[in-house]
């Protein structure tokens, strides 16, 4: 049984959109596996995230199952589902100055989890913390937990932060974009530090970011989402080097990296799909430049698995949108 | 956004509002308020009564035919009283509110807009005059100038004046950052046509909103100090005189002449309230 | 709670400095206002009474009208700092026994209405924003919408017609004696006292609890697995004091004016109606007395509001705007 399982999950919000803000999502992820989740601002992904740990907007109709290490989130009781938060699943916040309590302490920060939701004892969690500041590499742990957040750069914090995530001993940690606050330098550190603590503890991991290149430095599988649908999934090595989606390959195609030669980069034209459209057909087909007149407009692409690969694009058996966008020159946006 | 830069009577305002569609709540409100400055304009028109006139015969009537509202304690009509109360007790604030809002804006906007020891000095004066409550100012006013309305309105205006100033100033200071006014210096525009120009037209809609309020503080205020007997003296009528008078009926069981007033009080702040509120609102969904 | 003692000093040091300087030129303009009203100064505060050579070279003395004006002021500064407040014209007596009996009354009905206002004040405010948008956020907002219009003056009168006359629970006038048969007294005089300031600190606290319940860090709580009661106390309302604090020096000073007309309204012997009746009989040194308490007693409030700022948010030492 898998750790992490999303099926056929589904999020609207009519107050606010017209369109499914998630729509038939199929995810998983398993112990000590890595799983990215890739997308543009809009797309799902941070509200994929905070679903799993049950924390819905409100007004929100959801359907479909959550499951995490056999407990259903969606229908899950008050008490359920303080225990999946306190000690199963973790999130580590994009922004953690504003994730964490700027007037309490660092120490209870650490704690406080530990100590209100769970009723643990005081001391056994400081030590804890202490052994968590280390581990995520900042230098004075006795200090850092008397200080106040304002007193740390945004690096160290989003350490301390990481540390925060693992003082419930979790078995799934979520990272919802832990490095686009920071700086490049500081991006690196963090994610070598992700990585690693992912490793030696075994963690199933699901990392949440717009960046593609950074999801395939260190994620095994990758979910490629679109206005709130998963279009494509695949091993990171696969979906690098063979895209079947036709947005998959305008992202790599339109990202610069140090290993790929690019003529120029092709951005993807257009802009993502706003609350108010709700087009019947594939959501991408207007910004797309392998779309059909009359049919990707206007029919649904179902998610089609291939082996351990799944696409949602009606004409991807036809086409090779990795290999075109490589070669393509600028076309006019339509 | 219409600009709200209008003055507080007129039926300009009412045509806005409706147009705008502001909640019934706030319409009423606002016709309310129109309908007690109205009523205060036309007193002598309308008042069936001399506000002034005691009756003995009549005293602490019911509510009836012949007294709409009510005599009170010495035969006078209340319902009379009422209205020309409401002269005193609309005025004083108004004046207050205007003398503050002129001196507060001058001072605000020269320190916001001089800076350096102008702005320090200014500044040191504002946190000071902050010290003094209006009332307290005011009773002190009285003390040394006698019982009456014009010394406490007056220092009433300059311990609001303060409030007014910050705002103003701190408006100033966020508008000089703006590139706008960049823009007009650059095209050599001087300094204080710009100011009174360019950037007073901007704070205006703001000022509205403080002076409502600030209406309501000053009505309040004023009305206490009549109360205590040291504001307006009989035996003109003025809503707090009213009410201080009517203790001796009050404490007879008789509490109609103290009641009546009160209600008017109450109203007319809520209504200030209300409308301030909503202007405060709208001002802030403008700059948004 | 150890704390780095750093940067505390400088502060503490700088913000009394502040203090200093105000309470001086404010004690300055209360002892200068004597020579704003019209006429001679003699001539003013002997007003009504008849100007016997004795009681002119006593006011002349008290005052020490013969000298230089700087003179003048340290003079009478240096009496106030050793608790000579002067005489009073009316009751013969140094201001400051007549103050210090007067004190008690006073601070009784101060601290009781400042009891009131925090608990039902903040319970208001609480309530709303925990209830936003629903009906008991509606009942908060009508709520404090008409109290913020109730004046203490109407306050008194409506409830002393009520509750003193109509039903006869509550006395109508007088203080009491006694601990419970003060508080007894002083029921009705306190709630029309903390009517307006209820609904203050109300939409206050309403505001800023709103303000925090929306900030990211509230959700982080809750996505760990507190409870959303424990997340409320410990970072919403946590977080919403700072603002809250912030009005309490305006709080403190409003009560103290007012106290002048309710206890006026419920016939107290308090400082306010001490405040009145001199005014009203033209006993300068006595107004003069109360305003500078008043207005000291406002300005150390908010000299200890600005202290306990780092306490409650620990940003301010550093000098970092506080959001």
């Amino acid at each position: 049984m898998s750790l992490l399982t999303l099926t056929d999950v589904s999020l609207r919000m009519p107050a606010l959109a017209r369109r499914p803000l998630l729509d038939a999502v199929d995810l998983t992820v398993d112990r000590g596996e890595v799983v990215g989740l890739v997308g543009e601002s809009g797309s799902g992904k941070s509200l994929t995230a905070r679903a799993i740990l049950g924390l819905l907007p409100p007004g929100a109709e959801v359907g479909g199952t959550i499951e995490v290490d056999g407990l259903d989130v969606l229908s899950a009781g008050r008490d359920d589902l303080r225990r999946l938060r306190s000690s199963q699943v973790s999130m580590v916040f994009q922004d953690p100055r504003a994730a964490i309590n700027p007037l309490r302490r660092i120490g209870d920060y650490l704690t406080e989890s530990v100590r209100l939701a769970r009723g643990g004892d005081g001391r056994a969690a400081t030590a804890r913390a202490l052994e968590l500041l280390e581990a995520v590499g900042l230098p004075d742990p006795v200090r850092h937990l008397r200080q106040f957040p304002h007193e740390l750069s945004g690096g160290m914090l989003q350490r301390v932060m990481i540390a925060g995530a693992l003082m419930g001993d979790p078995s799934l940690l979520l990272c919802d974009e832990p490095t686009t606050a920071l700086d490049v330098t500081t991006q690196a550190e963090i994610v070598s530090i992700l990585a690693r603590l992912q490793a030696e503890q075994g963690l199933g991991m699901l990392f949440i970011t717009h960046d593609l290149d950074l999801a395939g430095a260190i994620c095994d599988r990758v979910y490629v989402m679109y206005a709130g649908r998963v279009v494509e999934t695949a091993r990171a090595t696969e979906l690098f080097a063979d895209p079947r989606h036709p947005y998959t390959a305008g992202l790599l195609a339109s990202t610069p990296g140090v290993d790929r030669n690019h003529d120029r980069l092709v951005p993807v034209c257009g802009s993502p799909l706003s609350l108010l459209e709700n087009p019947p057909g594939c959501a991408f087909a207007p910004r797309c430049d392998f779309a059909v007149d009359g049919l990707c407009a206007n029919e649904p692409p179902a998610l089609v698995q291939e082996g351990d690969r799944a696409v949602r694009c009606l004409r991807s058996a036809e086409i090779s949108p990795g290999r075109s966008a490589r070669a393509h020159t600028v076309r006019s946006a339509r | 956004m219409t600009a709200l830069a209008v003055s507080v009577v007129g039926s300009g305002r009412l045509a806005r509002l409706r147009s705008a569609g502001g909640g019934w709540l706030v319409v009423a409100s606002a016709l309310m308020l129109l309908a007690f400055v109205l009523a205060a304009v036309l007193a002598p028109v309308l008042a069936p009564y001399d506000p002034d006139l005691p009756v003995l015969g009549n005293v602490l009537a019911p509510i009836g035919a012949q007294h709409l509202l009510g005599t009170d304690q010495v035969g006078r009509d209340t319902f009379s009283r009422l209205l020309f109360g409401a002269r005193t007790s609309l005025v004083g604030p108004l004046a207050v509110v205007v003398v503050a809002t002129v001196l507060g804006v001058a001072t605000g906007l020269l320190a916001g807009w001089r800076g350096g020891w102008v702005d320090a000095a200014i500044s040191r004066v504002l946190d000071i005059l902050f010290a003094f409550p209006g009332l307290l100012l005011a009773i002190l006013a009285v003390s040394l100038f006698g019982k009456g309305v014009v010394a406490p309105v007056i220092a009433m205006a300059i311990a609001y004046t303060p409030f007014v100033a910050r705002q103003v100033r701190g408006l100033v200071l966020t508008a000089k950052a703006r590139p706008f006014v960049s823009a007009y210096a650059v095209q050599g525009f001087g300094a204080f046509s710009i100011a009174t120009r360019r950037v007073l037209p901007n704070i205006a809609p703001t000022m509205l909103a403080q002076a409502t309020v600030l209406f309501g503080y000053a009505l309040l205020d004023l009305a206490s100090l009549s109360f205590l007997g040291l504001g307006v003296q009989p035996p003109t009528a003025d809503w707090g005189a009213m009410i201080n008078q009517s203790r001796g009926a009050v404490l007879l069981g008789q509490p109609l002449s103290a009641v009546v007033p009160s209600v008017m009080v109450i109203l007319t702040v809520v209504a200030f309230n209300v409308v301030g509120e909503e202007l405060g609102d709208r001002i802030a969904k403008r700059d948004r | 709670m150890t704390r780095r003692l750093g940067p505390w000093p400088a502060y503490l040091a700088r913000r009394l400095g502040a203090v200093v300087g105000t309470l001086v030129v404010t004690s300055f303009l209360v002892f200068a206002s004597l020579h704003v009203a019209p006429g001679d100064p003699v001539a003013f505060l002997v007003q009504g009474r008849s100007p016997s050579p004795e009681a002119i070279a006593a006011v002349k003395e008290q005052y020490g009208l013969d000298q230089p004006f700087l003179t003048q002021y340290l003079h009478w500064l240096g009496g106030v700092l050793h608790g000579d407040l002067g005489r009073s014209f009316q009751f013969r007596e140094n201001v400051g026994s007549l103050l210090t009996a007067r004190l008690g009354t006073t601070l009784a009905l101060v601290l009781m209405s400042a009891i009131l206002i925090t608990v039902v004040g903040l319970a208001a405010g609480i309530i709303g924003s925990l209830h936003a948008g629903r009906t008991a956020d509606r009942f908060v907002l009508v709520l404090t919408t008409l109290l913020a219009a109730v004046p203490s003056f109407v306050a008194a009168i409506l409830l002393i017609s009520l509750f003193s006359v109509r039903l006869g629970w509550f006395p109508t006038f007088g203080a009491g004696t006694g601990l419970v048969d003060r508080a007894y007294h002083l029921a009705l005089p306190s709630l029309a006292l903390s009517l307006t300031f209820i609904a203050l600190v109300g939409r206050v606290t309403r505001s800023a609890m709103l303000d925090e319940l929306g900030r990211e860090h509230v959700e982080v709580a809750l996505s760990r697995g507190m409870p959303r009661r424990t997340v409320v106390r410990r970072h919403v309302l946590r977080n919403a004091l700072g603002p809250i604090a912030t009005i309490s020096g305006l709080l403190v000073a409003g009560l103290l004016v007012s106290s002048a007309i309710v206890e006026s309204a419920f016939g107290l012997n308090g400082l306010g109606s001490l405040l009145v009746q001199s005014v009203d009989k033209g006993d300068f040194p006595v107004v003069q007395a109360i305003v500078l308490i008043v207005v000291t007693a406002f300005v150390v409030v908010n000299l200890v509001v600005d202290l306990l700022q780092p306490l409650i948010d620990p940003r301010s030492l550093a000098g970092t705007a506080a959001r």
